[in-house]
Order: C-alpha cells, then structure tokens, then sequence
C-alpha cells in the first residue's frame, strides 16, 4: 500500500473531532476513499450521496494498487462542517470501505486536474490562443490549421481561468478529469 | 483437503456451517439447484411462505426474538424484488438478516431475461451490503463473510445474489474458518478517557436520564444485564424508545415508560427537562426528538453508539462514545465504581420529586366505556391476562402500536417485535410467525389493526401449515386510525381514504385458512374471549370490534417539543399549524 502514501491514523473521520457543529457556513472539502476495487463500489458512494441529498462537485476514481484491488476515490464534495462529518461517517461505513481521509483538515495536500481544451480559430485568435497556453504552461496535444487541442494541468482555479481566456478565442470544447489529491509531505 | 460440491450443495452447507438452522423462503426457477438440496437433507428446517415478505418479516421476527440472523431464500425477479420492503425494514431496525436471491444465468445476465432483475442494484440502498457471486469457488467464502457483516458492528440484512448456472457448477468449498472476512471489524470497545468523563458527569448530575434504543437489545443479553445494574446503582430514571422496550423492566422502580411523539408525559418532561442525558444504542430519530432546537436544551449529552455516523447526526454529543453497548457499559461500571459509586443525592431526590409531580397527570388515562370496547381497554386486560405466560409481542403499525408500547410492559429484552423505523404495515403477523417458530412454546401475539392485518394476512397459511399457534390479536376499529387521527388533527376532518368498507369477516378468514376465529364485541366478554384465544392449541384470529374513533395519546404534534404535549382530555383543536404540518 505505500505506492498510496497515505498517512496512517490521520483519518478525521471519528466522532470526537467535530468542529463547531452549529457552524452554518458552507465548507468545500476533499476527500480521499481507498475502498476494495470491486464491482459497484462506485454504485454504492453515489448512491450514498444521492440518496442522503449530499453535493458532489467533483469524482474521480481508479485503481491504484493493482495487487490490492484498491481504488482511490477523490471526492470534493460541499456542505457544513456537520454535514461533512457525516459524510465521512457514512462513507467510513461501507463495507468495501477501508479509509476515509478528509484532505481538507489533515494539512496541506496538493490537487490537480488536467483538462483537454479544443480551441478553434485562425488568425490572430489563433496566435493569442498559443501566447496564454505557454503562460498557463499547456501544451498543444493536437494541431490542425483551424484548431489547438491543449492539454492543462493544475487547480481546478487555473484551469476555470484559462476556460475564461480561451472563450473568446474559439473556445468550443472542453474535457476535465476531476481533482486528483494527495497530501504534502513524507 | 479441498471439498468439492455445487454451488447448491455449497449453500446448504455454508448455512450449516454458520449454525442456521431455520430458513424463510419461497421457491422458483433460479433457486431449484438449491431447493433440491434443501429437499435432500434434514438439518435445515424450510419454512415455505406465502409471499416473499413475509419470509423477509418473519425473519426479523426470528432474529429479533433469538439474537440470531435470520435467514432468507427466495428466486430472482419478483422473488427479490418482494423482499426488498422487509429488507429496507430491517435496514432501518438494524436486524441481522442474510437474504439468499436466486439469478439467472451469468451468460443471461444483462438480456432482460424472464425473471431477470438487477437485483444487487435495486437493493443496494436497502442492505448493509450486497454481492453478486460470479464464481462458484467463491461462493461459500461469500456466504460467510455475508454472515459477518450481518451480525458485526451495527447489525442489518445483507443479499447474496447467486446465479443459477453458479449453483449448478462444482468448485470449492470454503470453512467458515478460511473465509477472509476483511477489514470490515467495527471498532467495539468505547474510547476511555470519554468513558471517564461520562463517570464524572454521572457523579455531578442533579437531573439525569437515560435513553437508551434498540442497541442495547442487538448488543445482546448481557447489555441488558449491565444497563439495569447501572440504573439501579445509580437510581437515576430511565425511559426508552420504542425499539429499547425490555431492555430496562416495565416493572423496574427507575421506569418511566417509552419517550416520544406517543411516549408518556413524564418520560417526554424529564428528557426535556434533564441537565444529563445518557443515550445507549438510540438515535435521536425525528419520532424522539420533535422539534429539534427545543430538544432537551438545557443538558449536557452522552452518547454511545456503534455506528459512529450515527453520532452527531441530529443532535450534537458532548460525550461522544463509539462501542458496542455491552462494552462501553461494563467499562464505564468499571470505573464508575472504582471512583467510589458517588451519584449527586439531593438534588437527585428532588428530580424523583418532579417526576412524580409529572407521573400524577396520568397521561395514559382514558375514558372508558361499558358499552363498546375501548382499545387501552383491550390492551389492559391483554396485559392482565397474559401475566406470567412465555410471552412474545409483536405488531402491526399504527394507532394499536402506540397503544401496545404504552399499555403492555416487558420485563425482558428480545420479547417486543415491531417496526419502529420504516413502519411497515403488514410486519406483525409473519413476524409472530417467526418468533413462534423460534419459541414454538411460547405465547406469540401479534397486536394488529385490521388494515395492517389485512396486507399479508395470506401469512395464516404459513402459521397453519408450519402449526405456529399464533395468536392474532386484532384492534379492529374499521378505520386507519393513526391516518385518521391525522386527518381529524390536521386537516379539517376531512377524512380521505381512511376507513376500511368491505372488510372480510374475520372468523370465517380464520376457518377458511384452517384456524380458529373469535368475535368480541362487548367489554363484559372480553376477557373470556382473551382465556380462550390462549387457550386455544393453534392459530387464532381475534376480531376485537373497538371504538372507531379513539385518539392514541399523549402526543407531540410534529414540530412541537416536548414539554408541548397534547393528552387525552384536551382540546386537540389547532394543535399542528403551520410548518409543523408539512411535517410527517
């Protein structure tokens, strides 16, 4: 399981550790599940959150530990911090479910999505399309006279603010991967 | 040494293996691999239902009167898709039951084949957990970590959907010993230093309660045992939900009597009043609670649960403790007693005052009649002539579910069935079926209304042909009464839909299906009729004809608190208004 680099014991997912539960502000939080890569597993966390009303904003998931048959689940999810702890609760439950990390309170972590862009155009379009994609650092994964495909990577911030310099330019379509995350540090 | 056998052969044995010894089940197409089986051999009693329900009631009714999880086997399509309301029940009762579902074929799977359903998917909502077991080799080893998952941590039905072509195939056979049963092991023990500080609370407390639900009952008898040496060494009160009734005697000295929206006024005041309140295995369901920012605002909250979603949930706990009840109980004794049994005496004495100032109110009074029967009435004379029998309770849902938790007491855990969080008309009947099965001695009542009754009254075949002397108690008002009382509460008296025309006689029903039927109709002839319904060596259906239009009080109108409780005698006029209506 090391390839996983998962701090053990840091799971916030107990009772004892609620913040303030009358706290009414809305709070953005990514999780990490590790759960068996078995068939519905994915079936079972959406259905937890659907089914409890719960907000998803982002879900990516696949296997990263073949031997295991483990799947990681990142999951940046919104809600208060009572609603937040019952999420972990809820998902901490499961039976294919062997760790829940709230990477939101655990300290620092690092998140990254990668995004596809098609931007279509000519002229000079074309040319400011090229200049912001070496400042956000993409890179053209696929060309033709007419169009760019870039491809992005960084916090889904960055990549909302090149999808809002890119619509102007012929900005037709977009593919995002969702929010992989790991914490910080050894 | 590997055994080989069928995938059928392999259930049989799985369930031999993990000690079951009845099943509830109906057969069908994708399970004959393993009816076969069950034909060819004797350890394993089959009990034959009339509707997949049924089998999954009357196995909650079995596993809520012996500890044990019950265990079910039905075939695929309707088969499973008829169970999935006793499996949501059982969900939401936390009852271990370990559902088998016959499939189609693996190479059908996915054509819309008869009988075909995606039966892991429909009651992925409704289990614990579920497995579809492609691999015959994994097949036993499957069935027992279903058996582990049913039964550890917070209990609760679990699926196992096997595919016909599966049972048909030879593989290998698993122990239950060899069987991985993962990392699912639920923490038990209670986190000491929160133990420690619930001891000191105990200490300091001038007016404690405790609360404690159906998890002191599915953590076994020895949680009893432990929860009443503590609320007689501490002499502090106790009430209970309604899934907690027998963990503390209806006849103990510290008994208040159920809490809740039907639960008695002086149970409801000192949950509102308390300064301490000491939860056990319950879980603040909105039927406890009312309005929630008025729920018991002035006391500091401890909370032992199993399940740790079930902490903070709805209310927050001060004292969070996750564990299994009877060990966070004998810790906190332990220490309890090692800091010398210290409780807060006077002030304690002047909450058992208060307490008795409430219990004077006689919240559970009722007009009674001598020409008509009233429900309580029955109730009291069902109590009264059953005393010192075997007794096994079980019921239907609505107003004569109320009237059984408040008037009929329990001395001891595993004695009360009923369905407490999905309120499932149509539970109480194969539940008393399931619990005789269990007891085939004992005295096995359900308490019904005639419309719950009604919804799997086909279940009398089953007591008949099975002689499961159950006796059928009905509270017969030709009404839904708790839909009416509702509708006479909060919606003008407009009384839609909620009264029972047409219905069967019920002691012809009773000789059509080979049992006895009785009609009481009069008070005077009421408990000549109760002697003779117990009496009776075989099934029993008592026709009760009571007063049509009785209220079930004391009641807490939704979106109310506590200390606003509706009783008998009171003007009931305009009592739920506004948001409180929108209420269920």
């Amino acid at each position: 399981m090391s390839a996983l680099n998962i701090k053990k014991g840091a799971t916030s997912h107990s009772a004892y550790e609620l913040r303030d539960p009358h706290a009414e502000v809305i709070e953005t939080h990514t999780l990490a599940v590790l759960v068996d890569n078995e068939s519905g597993v994915l079936a079972r966390v959406i259905g937890l959150f659907s089914g409890r009303g719960y907000n998803i904003e982002s879900l990516t998931v696949a296997e990263v530990d073949h031997k295991g048959h483990l799947s990681r689940i990142t999951i940046v999810t919104r809600g208060t911090p009572q609603v937040i702890e019952q999420i972990k609760a809820q998902l901490a439950r499961l039976v294919p479910v062997h760790e829940v990390h709230d990477l939101t309170v655990e300290g620092p972590a690092v998140q990254r999505e990668l995004a596809l862009f098609k931007v279509v155009g000519t002229g000079d379009h074309r040319v400011e399309a090229l200049r912001l994609a070496d400042i956000f650092r993409a890179n053209v994964v696929d060309s033709t006279l007419e169009s760019f495909v870039f491809e992005i990577t960084g916090t889904a911030e960055k990549i909302d603010a090149f999808a809002d310099l890119m619509r102007p330019l012929g900005l037709r379509e977009i593919a995002r991967t969702g929010i992989a995350a790991l914490a910080r540090g050894a | 040494m590997t055994k080989q056998m069928t995938g059928a052969r392999m259930v049989v044995q799985a369930l031999k293996d993990q000690g079951v010894e009845v099943v509830f089940g109906y057969p069908g197409g994708a399970v004959l691999p393993i009816y076969d089986e069950i034909f060819q051999q004797n350890d394993i009693r089959h009990i034959l239902v009339r509707h997949e329900q049924g089998a999954v009631h009357m196995a909650e009714g079995y596993a809520r009167s012996t500890g044990k999880p019950g265990v079910v086997l039905v075939t695929s399509g309707p088969g499973a898709t008829n169970a999935v309301t006793g499996m949501t029940d059982a969900l939401l009762d936390s009852i271990p039951i370990v559902v088998l579902t016959g499939q189609v074929p693996t190479f059908l799977i996915g054509t819309d084949a008869f009988q075909e359903a995606d039966t892991v998917g429909i009651t992925r909502a409704c289990t614990k957990h579920n497995w579809l077991v492609k691999e015959t080799d994994r097949l036993a080893e499957t069935i027992h970590q279903a058996f582990h998952v049913a039964t550890q941590g917070r209990p609760g039905p679990v699926l196992i959907d096997i595919p016909k072509d599966v049972q048909f195939a030879t593989g290998t056979y698993t122990e239950p010993a060899q069987a991985r049963t993962g990392h699912y092991q639920p923490k038990v023990k209670g986190d000491r230093p929160a133990i420690e500080a619930l001891a000191a609370l105990i200490e300091q407390a001038e007016r404690p309660i405790f609360y404690t639900g159906g998890g002191v009952i599915n953590s076994g008898p020895e949680a009893s045992r432990l929860l009443r040496e503590l609320v007689d060494a501490t002499g502090f009160p106790i009430t209970s939900t309604l899934m907690g009734l027998g963990a503390y005697p209806g006849s103990g000295k510290n008994w208040l009597g159920m809490l809740g929206m039907h639960g008695l006024y002086e149970a409801n005041l000192a949950m509102h009043d308390c300064d301490l309140m000491i939860a056990v295995g319950a879980r603040f369901d909105d039927r406890i609670t009312g309005r929630i920012p008025d729920f018991s605002p002035g006391s500091k909250k401890a909370h032992i649960d199993i399940d740790p979603s079930s902490i903070n949930k709805v209310i927050h706990a001060d004292i969070p403790i996750v564990g299994d009840v009877t060990e966070v109980l004998r810790e906190l004794l332990e220490i309890w007693t090692a800091r010398g049994r210290k409780t807060n005496r006077a002030p304690l004495e002047r909450w058992w005052g208060r307490i008795a100032e409430w219990k004077q109110v006689n919240c559970l009074s009722f007009r009674n009649s001598d020409k008509v029967i009233k429900p309580q009435y029955a109730l009291q004379r069902l109590e009264a002539l059953t005393k010192g029998y075997d007794r096994y309770i079980t019921t239907e849902v609505g107003q004569h579910q109320m009237w059984a938790a408040q008037f009929l007491h329990f001395d001891d855990p595993n004695r009360w069935m009923t369905s407490g969080g999905l309120g499932t008309m149509g539970y109480g009947l194969p539940a008393s079926i399931g619990a005789q099965i269990a007891h085939p001695d004992a005295l096995v009542i359900n308490v019904a209304g005639e419309a719950s009754w009604l919804m799997n009254m086909q279940e009398m075949g089953t007591a008949v042909q099975f002689r499961a002397p159950v006796k059928q108690f009905i509270l017969n008002n030709e009404r839904l009464g708790m839909v009416r009382q509702w509708q006479q509460l909060l919606h003008g008296e407009r009384y839609s839909q909620s009264w029972s025309e047409a219905l069967p006689d019920f002691v012809k029903l009773a000789e059509a299906f080979g049992c006895k039927g009785i009609k009481v109709d009069h008070p005077g002839d009421l408990d000549d009729a109760i002697r003779e319904m117990i009496a009776y060596d075989g099934p029993v259906v008592m026709d009760v004809l009571v007063e049509k239009h009785e209220n079930c009080f004391p009641m807490i109108p939704s979106g109310k608190p506590h200390n606003e409780m509706l009783l008998g005698e009171v003007s009931t006029e305009g009592a739920i208004t506004g948001a409180g209506a929108a209420l269920v």
